[in-house]
């Protein structure tokens, strides 16, 4: 199960942060820090997607400037975290018509309802492109 | 008041920290303001709320907002609904109380006509539903997970996953609902769904029952992801929904697990998954891994097991690190349950070793040492030490370990494991601990034919380099102890080059070590110890003479440890009788379980908690342990350079004459035997280190082969001038009853075999009765009791019991007894332990 989603740009300014487990403020910000120390600093053609953090995992990907990182439990399947995040920046690139960073920062607020239709309670929800976007188009226009 | 737009970007184009604080700052400040003062504009609060909500994402604090959303949430306008979810969703959490407010609201909500609306609802409550929440609304959601809406159904199933996951009590009464989920066509709800039976299952087994009959459909539905073409709704990369699958494959490893009937059901249909799907890409490899795990957990047959090891294997030679990663991670993990499917794949292993990624080597090294075994350890051991070579520092002091334990566990003969220590040693002196020399120094004076071949390779070694620590500290132990052999052989070949040995070559390794920028304090110490035991085995005055200006030089020493020594050392010489004596070789050490090299990280390799004190031991300690003593003795014996000299002795009784803070040490020698011999002898025996001392002293005083020279029980060279076999020895002696021991082997006997005939006497004035007597061994060895001839002693009678104690060749008998008897009226329960006999009597 996913403990929390985050994404970081490289230094480490975070762009969405979702929690499925109850973490107090001062952990957040100790957690983001943290995140972004393990994973900024790796290599991204020598070294795996996949850190170990405290009992868990990070399952982490980079697309331009940004890190992708998604907390999961340390039995959970990283290979297919991996392809979730992808998923993820998949449907994130078609909504938005290639996404870039700014999209995420002026529109935080619609990934996260992305994010929403994607996963809930910490598990994958959807993975079907099709009925997440026609869905989101929807409810836009029920804006 | 700026719109959520300017707010962005005044904050991304402040200069500075210091001008975004203040953005910040300011804009917060307004936002609580306007809380307080506008009670009614909507879209006012929207904003607000939105702007929070970018607050809430760069990590400043917003709980003054809390309230705020749950009032927007409250409102019937749709817009406003979602934001206040949303803003709900990531500003509150489970632990919040304010969360109780929301409850009536979401219960509204979750019976709204409008879908989007019971969407929002169900979301947040999978999202954050706290406990309470979760009682107060389940009867919600169990409607809506049978509802004929397909996205509120999917969402439902998380929602009800998560209110089981808060209230367990009520997963009863989703069993039935979940069940009707698994006949689902529509991927998303399918998905859910499986979620939550795996979840159910997971954490109630007892509900597996139920679930089994749902085998064939999903083995069904697997089958059809497989083979169907291309799907364009849920394709990734060309495979049929990956994540269904992956689902799938996990439910099935729940539902099968100690069940060879489903196991066998869902075979054909793994095995055509392991060997069908492309892995390529890392959609086919995501399948794949959790395709092996389902077959290696559940009742499997063998064949679909190797299958499953050798998709692993192909995983480590794939390009992407992310693959291998897993599979070293997975094979490491199955390694205990298919040793020889992992051992085929070795060869990549070896490979990973060498791989660009350092978690890859961290595992696969880990891997490495436990593939180890008694058929390739000579080919492993070999790869690993040319990978400690260049290893990172960081894997240096664990490689030390690991493979010093390998190669005892495993060592195909003496020579090899001394070879492989000394290889570590010289690649890697640096980062080996003292537990790994003070085990190898045992391992040295045990096999007396390897002696001087150690001493020739290690002399070898020194000649070409000093600067690693645990050979110079090795190298001055063995060289010190056994030099009069490698004096006595002379020049000797190897690799054939001759080299040539003399007593001034030998000296003069010493002294460059010692003034070495390499030498540390232990390090002086021991070329110290080793330069005078030296002085006894090199026959040349001049050498002897260096020696002893060598040690002088050092009575000035800053280190109050190598001051004492050196003076006390320099005394020695005035007593030439004495100093022969004193530094005689030592006993074999003893090679104590307890004392085995342990790796703390694996809590079943490590015993008590002799590991951590061990790091922490001190020169004296290690000195001591090779005499057989205990870690707990050190404090008693004053942990000091004359506790050194003691054992040094061989625990002989000498006192020095020195300022030693052991007081017993200022006892004139020859009055010094009995008292202070006692002393250290009763420490350095103390080998079960519960002995009360009173116990232990009859014992040493008692000692048959007490010699004034020699009041050391342990030390060999006294026993074995004693005969092993016709010997008896003294027990205990107490309460009236003296119990003595009969050593007996003869040609028949097989190794490592002794039978110990127990004699009891009653020397006291009373009829001893129901006599109990028990005898325990260290945990490797073995013993046999017979029964007692009579349980009853008359005055002046007595009784007999045989023992048989199996232990390894050449290990040292050691007998804790407990008995108990009447006496008269009084009931006697002691203990006694015993150690006396010779070290050679299992040889």
């Amino acid at each position: 199960m996913l403990q929390f989603i985050l994404v970081q740009n490289r230094q480490g300014k975070t762009r969405l942060a979702k929690y499925y487990a109850p973490y107090n403020d001062d952990e957040k910000v100790r957690l983001k820090g943290e995140v972004h120390r393990l994973v900024a600093p790796r290599d991204q053609k020598y070294q795996s997607n996949f850190v170990e953090f405290r009992n868990l995992k990070i399952v982490y990907r980079r697309y331009a400037g940004l890190f992708f990182c998604a907390c999961v439990d340390a039995d959970d399947n990283e290979l297919a975290y991996l392809e979730a995040i992808h998923f993820f920046v998949e449907v994130l690139d078609t909504f938005f018509g290639n996404v870039c960073e700014l999209d995420l920062v002026f529109n935080f607020y619609k990934v996260y309802a992305i994010l929403d239709e994607v996963f809930l309670a910490g598990e994958i929800e959807e993975t079907s492109k099709p009925i997440i976007l026609h869905r989101l188009e929807y409810l836009d226009r029920l804006e | 008041m700026s719109s959520l737009k300017s707010f962005i970007k005044a904050v991304r184009a402040a200069k500075t920290m210091a001008d975004e604080r203040a953005v910040i700052q300011k804009e917060s400040a307004a936002i609580r303001t306007s809380f307080r003062e506008d009670f009614t504009d909507s879209t006012l609060r929207r904003q607000n709320i939105a702007k929070l909500l970018y607050l809430f994402t760069l990590g400043e604090r917003t709980h003054f907002g809390q309230i705020e959303c749950l009032k927007l949430l409250a409102t019937s306008k749709f817009s406003d609904k979602r934001l206040g979810y949303l803003g709900t969703m990531l500003l509150l959490d489970e632990n919040q109380e304010v969360l109780t407010l929301v409850t009536n609201s979401l219960k509204n909500d979750l019976n709204h006509p409008n879908q989007y609306v019971v969407a929002l609802a169900l979301c947040t409550l999978g999202n954050i539903a706290s406990q309470e929440m979760a009682r107060d609304l389940f009867a919600d959601v169990e409607k809506l997970v049978v509802t004929q809406n397909q996205y509120l159904r999917k969402k439902a199933a998380l929602c009800a996953m998560r209110i089981i996951r808060k209230v367990p009590e009520l997963r009863e009464r989703f069993v039935d609902k979940a069940k009707s989920l698994l006949g689902e066509h529509h991927h998303g709800v399918l998905i859910c769904g499986m979620t939550l039976v795996y979840d159910m299952c997971a954490e109630d087994p007892s509900l597996i029952e139920q679930f089994r009959q749902y085998i064939p459909s999903l083995v069904r539905q697997l089958k059809t992801l497989t083979t169907s073409g291309y799907t364009p709704e849920h394709d990734v990369a060309g495979l049929s929904d990956p994540f269904l699958q992956v689902k799938i494959l996990k439910l099935l490893r729940v539902l099968a697990k100690d069940d060879p009937s489903s196991a066998e059901q869902m075979s054909d249909i793994l095995a055509q998954v392991v060997t069908n799907t492309d892995s390529s890409k890392n959609v086919g490899n995501s399948i794949l891994y959790e395709a092996v795990l389902t077959i290696l957990e559940i009742d499997a047959d063998s064949g679909l097991r190797v299958l499953g090891i050798s998709v692993l294997g192909r995983f480590l030679g794939n390009k992407d690190n992310n693959v291998k990663y897993v599979g070293l991670n997975t094979l490491s993990k199955v390694i205990e349950l298919e040793p020889n499917a992992v051992q085929r794949h070795r060869t990549t292993i070896l490979d990973c070793l060498h791989d660009a990624d350092i978690s890859i080597r961290r595992r696969a090294l880990d891997l490495s040492f436990d593939l180890i075994d008694e058929h390739n350890v000579r080919v492993l051991i070999r790869e690993l030490l040319i990978f400690l070579e260049t290893a990172d520092s960081e894997f240096k002091s664990i490689m030390t370990i690991q493979t010093c334990i390998a190669a005892e566990k495993f060592a195909p003969n003496k020579r090899w494991h001394i070879d492989t220590v000394l290889r570590v040693f010289k690649l890697a002196g640096n980062f080996a601990s003292e537990q790994i020399i003070s085990q190898f120094i045992a391992l040295v004076s045990n096999t007396e034919n390897m002696h001087l071949y150690t001493v020739q390779k290690i002399y070898l070694l020194l000649r070409s380099d000093i600067t690693q620590e645990a050979l110079t500290l090795a190298g001055s132990w063995v060289i010190g102890e056994y030099g009069d052999e490698l004096l006595k052989a002379g020049t000797f070949e190897e690799d054939e080059v001759k080299h040539e040995v003399n007593e001034s070559a030998v000296i003069q390794i010493f002294e460059s070590i010692m003034y070495s920028t390499y030498a540390t304090q232990t390090v002086q110490e021991y070329v110290l110890d080793a330069l005078v035991k030296l002085s006894t085995r090199i026959s040349d005055p001049a050498q002897i003479e260096r020696v002893r200006r060598l040690i002088e030089s050092q009575t000035t020493a800053l280190d109050v440890e190598i001051q004492q020594r050196a003076v006390e050392y320099s005394a020695l010489f005035g007593h030439d009788e004495i100093r022969r004596g004193v530094l005689e070789k030592m006993p074999a050490a003893e090679i104590r379980e307890d004392k085995k090299l342990t790796v703390e990280k694996k809590s079943t390799k490590s015993t008590a908690s002799a590991p951590v004190v061990a790091k922490a031991k001190t020169e004296t300690d290690i000195l001591l342990d090779l005499m057989g003593g205990d870690d707990d003795v050190a404090p008693s014996t004053a942990v000091a350079g004359n506790g050194d000299l003691l054992s040094l002795a061989g625990a002989s009784g000498f006192a020095l004459p020195t300022n030693g803070k052991n007081g017993s040490t200022d006892v004139p020698v020859s009055s010094a035997a009995p008292h202070s011999g006692n002393n250290s002898i009763n420490d350095i025996l103390d080998l079960f280190n519960t002995t009360p001392q009173a116990a232990a002293a009859p014992i040493s005083s008692q000692a048959p082969v007490v010699s004034p020279m020699t009041p050391s029980i342990t030390s060999p060279v006294a026993s074995q001038a004693a005969p092993t076999t016709a010997t008896i020895y003294t027990a205990y002696n107490n309460n009236g009853l003296q119990i003595t021991l009969q050593p007996h082997r003869d040609a028949n006997t097989p190794d490592g075999v002794v039978t110990i005939l127990v004699v009891f006497t009653n020397t006291g004035s009373e009829l001893l009765s129901n006599m109990n007597f028990q005898v325990a061994v260290p945990k490797r060895q073995h013993v046999e009791l017979r029964p007692i001839s009579s349980p009853e002693i008359p005055v002046g009678g007595n009784a007999s019991q045989a023992l048989r104690v199996t232990a390894a060749k050449g290990a040292s008998v050691r007998l804790r007894l407990r008995i108990s008897f009447t006496k008269g009226a009084q009931d006697i329960v002691d203990q006694a332990d015993f150690s006396q006999f010779p070290e050679t009597l299992l040889a």
